[in-house]
């Protein structure tokens, strides 16, 4: 049999190869000889045929049926075999396969060899491949090497250690007396994989810790190494750039990071030596700025003197102004993690950092932008988001999404005034506005909704954003939602920011109507805008044109839109008494914990659509509790569970009946949704009580009080006591009008404190009639557990010659008797 | 702990592994890291961020180095690591060029190996490493000397 071909021979070979086709050929062919050398046990080629499938198996070829061809060569006597069988070892082997194990003899059996090179090789297999089991095994062989004379044997035992040690961590502790006296070695390789392995071993356990930094004066020892290495002249041997050692120096330097973290003494002892390296480390270089940064890195970690943080802090911003584009990421990168602590100190290089948001690394402008938004406060509001905004418009599109979220968020803590939010928003959503996230939307609404005074300003720019562009959803779906609660202010022309702009009805309502129309909406969008043109029914005269759109949308493909318009029309019809009270302007709403007032609104899944956003509208009279209990301050109040609406027929009305009876308010722990069908009381206030008030001779003896009196509108509230809960009051408002004229669509709602909870019946019906001709009269129960002082905050809306009138009132002079 | 990549307009010269992997994770890794490294423009800065890892990678000529380093490592100190490994190379091979790489791959090993072991630098004397491979290499061809003489010969 001819000898296998050499190892450069199939490599040149295997090079000419012109189609992967052809190499692959030759490939198998070799492969196929030797496999049948391997078959006859060849001693002689072995070593060159192992050689060659590495090479094979470095292009990507299978090359597992020469594993134990790689023991056969790990176990000749041969250097040569030994080096390549060691290497194909370190290739082609891995823990996962048990053959591995067959190697544990060998290593064990070479780690004693009397050449130290072969003891190397052992060394360095075990330390990169080393399975657990081969640790446990040979742990100790590594052990003994690591108190050898021999340099060169000491320094791969040591990182061979660290190797056992992350394989096998409750082995750590035999390597603790070794360790003794490795500091006190002059070869540089030992000093280095030593501190290593003293890292490795601090960095696992917290006793060790605490045993290098008490008993083995772990610091003292390496300010001394690190002193000797930056005074001591040039050494040729270990010079880079005119640095001594800059692998040994970084080390050393992490090493004292770690024994200097929240240890007064030792950062005191480290002080020195931090601030000499920090100011006498040549920068020209990297290698000096490798030291320099491991450097900063350690003192923003340790205990160190606020004159060392400034010190430190400066560095950083030097970096920024670097030529050297891995400097300036580097510095970004830190002083990202020191923002928070040093903030004062970041600040002054803010110019700098807003500078780099025009670099053209896109990890380095990723920085930049998350350095720029934790450096942004009230006082540089203005400036700063003139840059961020700039950023955002020319920014790659994976940073717009982040960028819009962290402008939005900045906004909100601080914006200058209420104008510049609106504006800020309006800029975002026009030039980012498909990038937003979806749950900007109802912030955004949420927000404006809560900038009263700037509403005709934000109704009239975004109209005018979507004359101009309807395809980024977001800004769409803003706006339609603002047109449809502010749109009255729009055709009005009540802008006082800017020129109001001439706008009439119908053009409104063919804006909205487009946005039904045009296939660059998306369902939500047409939810949306279909709503909107509901609201402005209310707002608008131009009644006729509304009904129409929304009956044609009854026969909808879309289910969504086809329920809405059938619920609508049903408004329009049946209801058209509740339909101002319903589309009423949206009150202030209480922010929830996450997502703003959507979270609020829980339905109970049958016929009104789900899409959450929708049900504020719907929800009105629930919201404005809402509002009572905003005023009241958000954390007093607790639930407030009511039935507004004095009718309740099965269709449609009902179902809006039950999702008032299942809306959970914030401000308190949300109870779970009640799954009702009929207006049902919560079950704390069942106790064995039926559905009728319960009114005990009167003769209990509260004196009834007047609660609210003006405008012509006067409220009693009379008193019971219910049996058998004497914790529960029951009050009976008794509502009269002495004006000419009645007041319709009356409703009263009450919010009380959180220690108390309210229920309101319904109404006997909801119009006073003028000149005291009649009452309403509606039944309160409150539940007082702890018998505190009952005050109330209630909220009145009614019509009024046309008009609609709204108040608010808080009831303090309750008579003792009535919660005692 | 690092991997170590010599890289040349896709196809891999070099790899080395200091954690367990199989071969496809293997392979699956190697092509995301080398797409993303051949991507980079010149005026990007040589670390990128890579699952929970950072790769940091010099180009030299026509070969690209890369290592996968932990969060927490040293980026610029790593960039002398690689650069240091390109010298020993230049010192061994005199003038070092892609050839010498290819065609002596097990010979870049072994350099690597005197210089980094278990992902951590073992060395940081230039002339120590070298004379450490010098050593080595005189014992494998005391090792080799009498079977080629003989093969010289005819008698194999």
């Amino acid at each position: 049999m001819p000898a296998p071909i050499r190892l450069r021979e199939l490599i040149r070979t295997i090079r000419t190869a012109r189609t992967q086709a052809e190499e692959r050929e030759m490939i198998q062919k070799e492969c196929a000889a030797i496999r049948s050398s391997f078959r006859e046990e060849d001693n002689t080629y072995r070593c060159r045929n192992v050689a060659k499938l590495l090479y094979m198996h470095m292009l990507g070829y299978p090359a597992h049926f020469g594993q134990l061809e790689c023991l056969k060569l790990i176990a000749s006597q041969k250097f040569t075999d030994k080096r390549i069988g060691y290497l194909g070892a370190m290739l082609l082997l891995d823990e996962r396969q048990d053959v591995h194990l067959l190697m544990t003899n060998c290593i064990k059996n070479d780690l004693n060899h009397s050449t130290q090179y072969v003891q190397g090789l052992a060394l360095c297999t075990l330390g990169c491949m080393g399975s657990s089991e081969m640790c446990r095994d040979l742990a100790g062989e590594v052990e003994k090497l690591l108190k050898t004379s021999n340099s060169y044997l000491r320094k791969k035992a040591a990182l061979c250690a660290v190797h056992v040690i992350r394989k096998v961590p409750e082995l750590m502790e035999m390597f603790l007396p070794a360790t003794k006296n490795l500091l006190s070695e002059k070869n540089h390789g030992v000093l280095h994989t030593s501190v290593v392995l003293l890292t490795e071993m601090c960095e696992r356990s917290p006793d060790m810790l605490t045993h290098f930094r008490k008993n083995e004066k772990l610091v003292p020892q390496l300010v001394r190494i690190l002193k000797n290495l930056i005074m001591s002249g040039y050494s040729p041997e270990h010079d880079v750039s005119g640095i001594s050692d800059p692998f040994l120096q970084v080390r050393i330097l992490r090493l004292l990071r770690i024994l200097g973290k929240s240890d007064d003494d030792s950062s005191e002892a480290m002080n020195d030596i931090l601030a000499q390296v920090a100011t006498n480390t040549e920068t020209s270089k990297n290698v000096g700025n490798a030291i320099l940064y491991e450097t900063v890195l350690t003192i923003m970690d340790i205990k160190s003197e606020s004159g060392l943080r400034v010190l430190a802090i400066n560095i950083l911003g030097r970096f920024l102004l670097n030529n050297d584009k891995n400097i300036r990421y580097v510095a970004l990168t830190s002083l990202l993690k020191t923002v928070q602590t040093d903030h004062n100190a970041v600040q002054r290089h803010r110019s700098t950092i807003v500078d780099c948001l025009k670099d053209l690394d896109v990890s380095i402008k990723r920085r930049a932008m998350e350095l720029s938004f934790a450096l942004v406060n009230g006082n540089n509001i203005r400036g700063m988001m003139k840059e961020l905004l700039y950023f955002l418009d020319s920014c790659d599109p994976e940073f717009k999404a982040d960028c819009a979220s962290g402008v939005f968020l900045a906004a909100e803590k601080y914006a200058p005034s209420k104008r510049w939010h609106i504006d800020t928003i309006m800029r975002v959503l026009t030039t980012a506005g498909s990038y937003v996230r979806d749950d900007s939307v109802p912030n955004l609404i949420q927000l404006i909704t809560n900038s009263v005074e700037m509403h005709a300003y934000t109704v009239q720019r975004l109209y005018k954003a979507l004359l101009d562009d309807i395809s980024q959803q977001p800004l769409v779906q803003v706006a339609s939602w603002c047109i449809g609660e502010y749109g009255d202010l729009l055709v009005s022309g009540q802008c006082e920011e800017e020129e109001p702009i001439q706008v009439t009805e119908d053009e409104v309502l063919d804006v909205l109507e487009g946005l039904l129309v045009s296939n660059l909406s998306t369902p939500v969008t047409r939810g949306y805008s279909l709503t909107a043109i509901m609201k402005l029914s209310t707002r608008f005269s131009s009644v006729n044109r509304i009904k129409k759109v929304v009956s044609i949308y009854g026969s909808s493909i879309d289910v969504e839109l086809q329920q809405r318009a059938v619920e609508y029309n049903a408004l329009f019809k049946k209801y058209d008494h509740m339909r101002p009270a319903l589309l009423e302007r949206m009150p202030i709403m209480e922010k929830t914990a996450t997502n703003g007032p959507t979270e609020i609104v829980q339905t109970n899944g049958e016929t009104e659509s789900s899409d959450s956003k929708h049900m504020p509208s719907i929800a009105q009279p629930a919201n404005q509790a809402n509002d009572l209990l905003d005023l009241l301050g958000g954390h007093d109040v607790g639930p407030v569970i009511q039935t507004a609406l004095p009718t309740k027929p099965a269709s449609a009305g009902g179902e809006l009946l039950d999702l008032l009876g299942d809306l959970s308010l914030s401000g308190g722990p949300a109870p779970s949704p009640t799954p009702s069908v009929t207006i049902s009381q919560p079950p704390f206030l069942l106790d064995g009580l039926s559905s009728q008030p319960l009114f005990n001779d009167t003769a209990a003896g509260i004196p009834p009080m007047t609660a609210y009196n003006k405008n012509g509108l006067k409220i009693e509230f009379t008193f019971e006591r219910s049996n058998p809960n004497p914790n529960i009051s029951v009050i009976t408002i008794h509502a009269s009008n002495t004006t000419e004229a009645d007041m319709t669509d009356f409703v009263f709602q009450a919010a009380v404190p959180k220690t108390f909870q309210l229920q309101l019946l319904s109404p006997s019906s909801n119009v006073v009639p003028a000149l005291n001709q009649g009452n309403i009269t509606q039944v309160i129960r409150v539940l007082n557990p702890q018998k505190q002082q009952l005050r109330m905050r209630i909220k009145l809306t009614y019509t009024y010659k046309g008009a609609p009138v709204q108040d608010l009132a808080e009831v303090n002079n309750f008579p003792p008797q009535s919660w005692q | 702990l690092a991997n170590n990549r010599k890289i040349r307009q896709g196809k891999l010269r070099l790899q080395k592994w200091y954690v367990p992997l199989s071969d496809p994770q293997k392979k699956k890794i190697s092509r995301e890291v080398i797409q993303m490294v051949l991507a980079r423009k010149p005026k990007m800065c040589s670390f990128l961020e890579w699952r929970d890892l950072k790769i940091v990678y010099k180009r030299y000529a026509s070969l690209y180095f890369c290592c996968a380093v932990e969060d927490q490592e040293n980026e610029l100190i790593t960039l002398e690591i690689i650069h240091r490994y390109v010298e020993l190379l230049d010192k061994y091979f005199g003038s070092v060029c892609e050839l010498d790489i290819i065609f002596n791959f097990e010979k870049a090993y072994y350099i690597l190996d005197e210089f980094i072991l278990g992902g951590e630098a073992q060395e940081t004397s230039k002339k120590i490493v070298l004379k450490a491979i010098e050593q080595a290499d005189m014992l494998q061809e005391e090792a080799e000397a009498p079977r080629s003489v003989l093969e010289e010969i005819g008698l194999t």
